[in-house]
C-alpha cells in the first residue's frame, strides 16, 4: 500500500561524520527511515549531502536481487538495481532516489554513496566487524562465515560494538578512525554511533586455539582488497581503492587472528 | 626477430613493497605481484628501451642470469602481462606511453 503523502520533510542520517538529508513527502516512509537508523539521526540543517526520495507505485516491480549497476554519466553517479534508481552529483552534493517502499533500497544507496565518498578521501567500507575497547578500535575482517558475528557476540561488556558486518574506515592525517555503522549483519543490531582511532585489523580464521599471527604485507593487502566494498565499474576508483588499501596497510598493523569461539579470544586481542 | 618495446599501461595502479611490486588492473581489478626480477623489467618499461636491452643491460647485470634464459623468461612475462592489459607491447617505440622509470 502506498504511504500517505505529506509535505516534503527531511530525515538526516549521520554515518562516519557525514550527514545525509533524506527528503521525502511520504511520512510513513520517513518513520521507517527514522526507525531503521535510530542512533544515527543527525541535524538536517547542517547536512553534507541531500537526496530527494520518491517511492514506486505499488504496481511496479521491485527486485532487490537484480544486478546492481553503478556508473558515471556526465559527472553524475547513476545507481540502479531492481528496487531503486538513484542519481547523485558529488559537486552539487544533491541526488535523487526512486525506490520501492523498503529500507533495503535506501540502505544499499547509502552504502554505495559512502563508499564513493570515502574512496576520494583514502577511506573505505569493508566487510568487517569492529569494536572499541579501551578507546582503541579493532577491525575483524572476513568473508561470510569467517566469524564476524561470532567475534561481535563474544565482545566483553565494556566493548562498544561499531558493527558486526560493514566497518567504516576514514583516514585522518596519518591515522585511521573506525566509525560505527547502522549496516547490520546476522546480529541484526545496528552499531553504536561512535568512533575511535584504529589500532589493528585482524583477518579472522576459526581454529582450535586463540593466536595472533603476522601476515605478509602483500597477502594482507590482497585480503583487504577482497573485503573492501566496491561497487563501481570505474577505473579511476579502482586505482583509488588500491592505493587506499596500500596506504592503510602501511599505517595500521594487520594480523591473522585464529580463534576458538569463546570469550578468551578477547584477552588475546586487547 | 622484431624488437619489442614495452610500456606500462596507464590503466593500472602499482605500489612497490620491499622487493615486490603489486599491480592492480583498473579495468578488471586483477591483482598481480611481481618478484624482484619482474619488478625490474616493469620499472624499466619506459616505452623507449627495447626489451632485449633491458634484459642484457639490467636483468643480466643485476641478477647474474644467463642472457638466453633471461630473454626467454622476459618474453613470457611480457606476454602474460600484455594479455591482461598491464603492459603495452609494440615493435616500435611507444612514445605516447613513455614515462619516467620513477613514476608509478
Amino acid at each position: 500500500m502506498m504511504t500517505p503523502i505529506a509535505a516534503t520533510e527531511a530525515v538526516s542520517i549521520e554515518i562516519g561524520g557525514t550527514v545525509f538529508a533524506l527528503h521525502t513527502r511520504h511520512s510513513v516512509f520517513r518513520g521507517l527511515i527514522k526507525d531503521r537508523y535510530a542512533g544515527f539521526l543527525g541535524n538536517s540543517l547542517s547536512s553534507d549531502f541531500a537526496f530527494d526520495i520518491d517511492l514506486y507505485e505499488p504496481s511496479e516491480s521491485s527486485l532487490a536481487d537484480a544486478d546492481l549497476e553503478v556508473k558515471v554519466e556526465s559527472g553524475e553517479w547513476v545507481l540502479k538495481r531492481g528496487d531503486f534508481t538513484a542519481r547523485w552529483h558529488p559537486d552539487t552534493r544533491h541526488g535523487y532516489i526512486r525506490q520501492s517502499y523498503s529500507p533495503y533500497a535506501i540502505d544499499c544507496v547509502l552504502r554505495i554513496v559512502h563508499s564513493l565518498i570515502l574512496a576520494r578521501q583514502g577511506g573505505f567500507l569493508v566487510h568487517a566487524a569492529s569494536a572499541i575497547c579501551g578507546e582503541k578500535a579493532f577491525l575483524f575482517s572476513g568473508v561470510s562465515g569467517a566469524g564476524k558475528t561470532t567475534i561481535s557476540r563474544l565482545a566483553p561488556p565494556d566493548a562498544t560494538l561499531l558493527t558486526d558486518e560493514i566497518s567504516y574506515v576514514r583516514r585522518e592525517g596519518n591515522r585511521y578512525l573506525a566509525y560505527g555503522t547502522p549496516f547490520a549483519g546476522e546480529l541484526a543490531r545496528v552499531g553504536e554511533n561512535r568512533c575511535a582511532p584504529l589500532s589493528a585489523l585482524f583477518f579472522l580464521e576459526k581454529g582450535v586455539q586463540n593466536k595472533i599471527e603476522p601476515i605478509a604485507p602483500v597477502e594482507a593487502i590482497q585480503r583487504l582488497l577482497r573485503n573492501i566494498l566496491f561497487f563501481a565499474d570505474d577505473p579511476e576508483l579502482v586505482k583509488l581503492v588500491f592505493l587506499a588499501a596500500c596506504e592503510f596497510a602501511s599505517l595500521v598493523p594487520l594480523y591473522r587472528l585464529v580463534f576458538f569461539p569463546d570469550q578468551r579470544v578477547w584477552d588475546v586481542i586487547r | 626477430m622484431a624488437e619489442k618495446y614495452i610500456a606500462r599501461s596507464k590503466a593500472i595502479a602499482a605500489r612497490k613493497l620491499g622487493s615486490e611490486m603489486m599491480i592492480m588492473s583498473a579495468m578488471d581489478s586483477t591483482f598481480f605481484t611481481l618478484n624482484e626480477v619482474a619488478s625490474a623489467i616493469w620499472q624499466a618499461a619506459d616505452g623507449r628501451t627495447p626489451l632485449s636491452e633491458i634484459v642484457v643491460g639490467q636483468i643480466c647485470e643485476e641478477f647474474d642470469v644467463d642472457p638466453e634464459r633471461a630473454q626467454r623468461d622476459a618474453d613470457r612475462f611480457v606476454d602474460q602481462l600484455s594479455r591482461h592489459g598491464i603492459l603495452v607491447v609494440s615493435d616500435q617505440p611507444l612514445v605516447e606511453f613513455s614515462v619516467s622509470s620513477e613514476s608509478q
